[in-house]
């Protein structure tokens, strides 16, 4: 992974730096310790460490505010940091940047039942917003699987997404609202507790910019109603080609479950060996899951089955009470954790349309036995974001660079027949040098353009992104 | 001009001496007309460029007209999820919408409260900026967060940012039964609480409005025992108010959504996006409080000559006002903005605070330096 050289300059400067920033933020509100910095030395791709010069940890936006005017004026870089649990280098610093953490930011300043939005502040967790809307009968839709640890600052950055997707959409669907801090210390606000923007859709684009345009530090989130109940079937299929089928005429059906979930055989077995849940040892297993009173759930799961029989399942087992879907779930809940357990693992997270399912999952099978490393597969099926978990040997000199070439030759497939690179986690270091393959140099012209206006310095986060080679004129 | 591909489009205006007035179906004549400008029709980019049902994903070319693209998903059992409006008959510009207008002015109709908006089923451009050069952003699947949402930014952007050559959305099933209920003898005040009550309540609620005679309306849709359910526990959240099934289903969304209530009346039109809650307070300053009672015991009376709308649960107001009033001085302070849809000109478009006006600046300054693409339509 190259990253730019840091600035011997900065470095240099490091003790003027840290004493202009401990003069505005107190104290405890800066880490300049080399011990202490390394707890941000990387983010969750942890394969990739580097201390920061500095950590900040303002407890306001105007904390915040004061912090970025400094390193503007300082030339210094800033990498924005939510939770640290980015899978694609988000938050990982350089050796001459100051991290700023929003975690000390964590209140709740608003909830209204009446307007179904609630108002944050962006050090707050994701699962931190649906307990506090909880009491009304809320919750907040967006549930990435780090959802117990992730902020929703992070959430915002990276315009994450999560397993109910298919009918409530991602981050950038269930935001109304930011105040931003750009990297001159201006605070900005964007959006609010009402619907659309009145003029350019500022939002829009400042959400999954990766840290890249401002940081947020207070967020407006829509909040929906809990929904009655929710009930999954399991489906087993002896082939991907069945199984793909079977989402399609579900969809085609008109039927839009909360969620449809896909594990492959090596997924299946990881998972039974490590939580038992008692899947089938099949091919490929669905969970479709849908919502409503019990009448509708009743109703909806039938058409389902239904729908599945037809394409000749090995099993199907619908939920017939809470601890049966808690049975049903265990499995794909577990599926990363067990991957984990029998070695290290790369998590993809290509896009594909949902045609293209039962090419693309053969390719990767042939991909993976030339590669000689294995490959599982977990995914949501009815948008077509795959999840394929490359297991490798971190300790195995030149195991972490074949996987690497792996996974790049994976997304280029994805991209190949009509999807993207990251469906939710985000380009960060990770495919910032693959962008070529999904981007044009104009329309990555494009984009950079709107972070000159917001950041003309590309101070905030700067290596990331974009191919080193095409920011290279941009960057200090 | 017309072309009738993107690299005609892309010469066209890489090519162009001045300012280009960019022209779809003409239905939405919104904000300041561009003066001697020449017209970029953009109607010659047509037709559909994947239609993947099982896939819920949709790629037309932005000059395709809107009832092409509506009558081919119902024949699929699909829909766009915002429902969009055509406003062209009460805007005084009937004719006929074209998606990348729809786009254009991130149109929006009653659905957006529950299925979101135009920008939120937009996963994928491609437009053509201010020097010419063609840019694609997102693509045709639904989970997709690579690079920068430039999509978002499109949506909304009256075509002052590029021009639109081809759209993708994400797709939703059709309701497989529709049903509507309605509230009569409510004032639009009075609508507003009620509403949000129901939009808060797991009633799976797509549609929540008010209109003059007629009421505040709900719409629910699902199938057979599940859509029974729901209406029976919609029900049971009102004792206290008449609940009448609407004999046509559709037809008061259909209204709402052209604003027909409001084409013939004299006056500005304006919309207003606003926090539900602040709504009622915002009717009572712009003088329309107790204004268009429905008539008690009437589902669907005549309509009254009240000049106001309400939709997406009271977060969107539509209001004729007396000529030449400044609605947003009159309902501050609120937290939303307003929109003049008629008359264009000067003042449609809301002030930006200094921050936010300075990054749209700039950013209009990065896609269109010359200023050729609709300069200060939305000034």
């Amino acid at each position: 992974m190259q990253m730019p050289t840091p600035d011997p300059a900065i470095l240099a400067r490091k003790p003027a730096i840290v004493a202009r920033l401990r003069a505005a933020l107190g104290a405890e509100g800066v880490i300049d310790d080399p011990v202490e910095t390394r707890a941000y030395e990387c983010d969750a791709l942890s394969a990739y460490r580097t201390p920061p010069l500095a950590v900040v940890l303002p407890r306001s936006t105007a904390e915040v505010a004061a912090a970025l005017r400094i390193c503007a004026e300082e030339k210094v870089p800033v990498v924005p940091r939510g939770a640290g649990t980015s899978l694609a280098g988000g938050a990982m610093p350089s050796a001459d940047a100051v991290v700023l953490g929003v975690m000390r930011m964590r209140r709740v300043l608003e909830v209204s039942a009446q307007d179904r939005v609630v108002r944050v502040e962006a050090g707050i967790t994701n699962l931190g917003v649906s307990n506090a809307v909880e009491p009304e009968g809320f919750f907040y839709a967006p549930d990435p699987s780090s959802q117990l640890a992730c902020l929703i600052a992070g959430n915002i950055a990276m315009n994450s997404g999560g397993a109910h997707c298919l009918k409530y959409g991602v981050t950038t669907n269930n935001l109304l609202g930011v105040t931003l801090v750009t990297m001159t210390g201006e605070i900005v606000e964007l959006g609010g507790p009402f619907c659309d923007a009145g003029g350019l859709d500022l939002l829009g684009v400042v959400c999954g910019s990766e840290g890249q345009l401002g940081v947020v530090t207070e967020a407006w989130l829509r909040i929906l109603p809990r929904p009655r109940g929710a009930r999954p079937v399991l489906i087993g299929f002896d082939s991907a080609e069945a199984a793909g089928a079977c989402v399609a005429d579900i969809i085609r059906a008109g039927v839009l479950p909360v969620a449809i979930e896909y594990m492959d055989r090596p997924c299946i077995r990881a998972t039974e060996a490590f939580a038992g849940a008692g899947y089938p040892d099949c091919e490929a297993l669905l969970i479709v899951e849908v919502e409503g009173g019990p009448e509708e759930i009743a109703e909806e799961l039938a058409l389902v089955s239904g729908i599945a029989r037809r394409h000749g399942p090995v099993e199907l087992r619908e939920s017939r009470s809470e601890d049966e879907s808690r049975r049903i779930w265990l499995g794909r809940k577990s599926a990363f954790g067990a991957m984990g357990q029998i070695n290290d693992y790369m998590c993809l997270d290509g896009t594909i349309p949902v045609s293209a399912l039962p090419k693309v999952l053969s390719e990767i099978a042939r991909m993976s036995a030339e590669a000689g490393l294995e490959v599982a597969n977990v995914f949501h099926a009815g948008d077509g974001n795959m999840h394929p978990l490359i297991l490798y040997d971190a300790n195995a000199p030149g195991d972490l660079a074949r996987a690497e070439a792996l996974g790049a030759d994976i997304l280029r497939l994805c991209v190949e027949v009509g999807g993207c690179l990251t469906g939710e986690h985000g380009v960060g270091v990770e495919k910032r040098d693959l962008m070529a393959a999904q981007f044009v140099p104009a329309d990555l012209e494009a984009q950079m353009r709107v972070k000159d206006v917001f950041d003309p310095g590309w101070l905030l986060n700067p290596a990331k992104v974009f191919p080193l080679s095409a920011s290279a004129g941009r960057r200090a | 001009m017309k072309p009738t591909t993107e690299d005609e489009l892309a010469e066209a205006i890489a090519t162009a001496r001045g300012p280009l007035a960019i022209r779809g179906g003409g239905t939405r004549p919104v904000g300041v007309p561009t003066a001697g400008a020449q017209v970029l029709d953009t109607t010659g980019l047509a037709g559909v460029t994947l239609y993947e049902p099982a896939a819920l994903t949709l790629v037309v070319r932005a000059g395709t007209p809107l009832s092409e693209v509506t009558a081919l998903l119902a024949a699929e059992g699909q829909r766009l999820p915002f429902e969009p409006p055509d406003w062209g008959a009460a805007l005084g510009a009937p004719g006929g919408s074209r998606i990348g207008g729809v786009v254009a002015a991130n149109a929006s109709g009653p659905a957006r409260v529950a299925l979101g908006a135009c920008r939120d089923a937009l996963i994928g451009v491609r437009f053509v900026d201010g020097t010419g050069t063609i840019v694609k952003n997102g693509g045709r699947v639904m989970k997709n967060v690579t690079g920068y949402d430039l999509a978002k930014l499109m949506a909304g952007s009256w075509g002052t940012l590029g021009v639109l050559s081809e759209v993708a959305f994400k797709l939703l099933p059709a309701a497989p039964e529709t049903a509507t209920l309605v509230l009569p003898g409510l004032g639009a005040e009075a609508a507003v609480p009620v509403l949000s009550r129901a939009l808060g309540a797991p009633l799976g609620v797509t549609g929540a409005g008010w209109m003059p005679g007629t009421g505040a309306l709900l719409r629910l849709e699902g199938r057979g025992a599940g859509l029974a359910e729901r209406l029976a526990a919609a029900r049971a959240l009102f004792p206290d108010h008449a609940l009448d099934l609407a004999p046509d289903p559709v037809a008061p969304w259909r209204a709402l959504a052209s604003l027909a209530p409001l084409a013939a009346l004299p006056g500005d039109l304006w919309r207003i996006s606003c926090r539900p809650s602040e709504a009622p307070a915002i009717l009572a300053r712009l003088g329309l409080s107790r204004l268009g009672l429905a008539r008690p015991g009437l589902a669907a009376g005549p309509a009254q000559a009240a000049p106001v709308l309400l939709d997406w649960g009271g977060g969107l107001i539509w209001a004729r006002l007396p000529e030449g009033c400044d609605a947003r001085a009159l309902a501050a302070p609120f937290a939303g903005h307003a929109t003049r849809f008629l008359p264009a000109g000067p003042g449609a478009f809301a002030p930006e605070p200094a921050p936010v006006a300075a990054l749209s600046c700039g950013l209009r300054a990065r896609f269109d330096p010359q200023g050729r693409l609709n300069p200060g339509r939305m000034g």
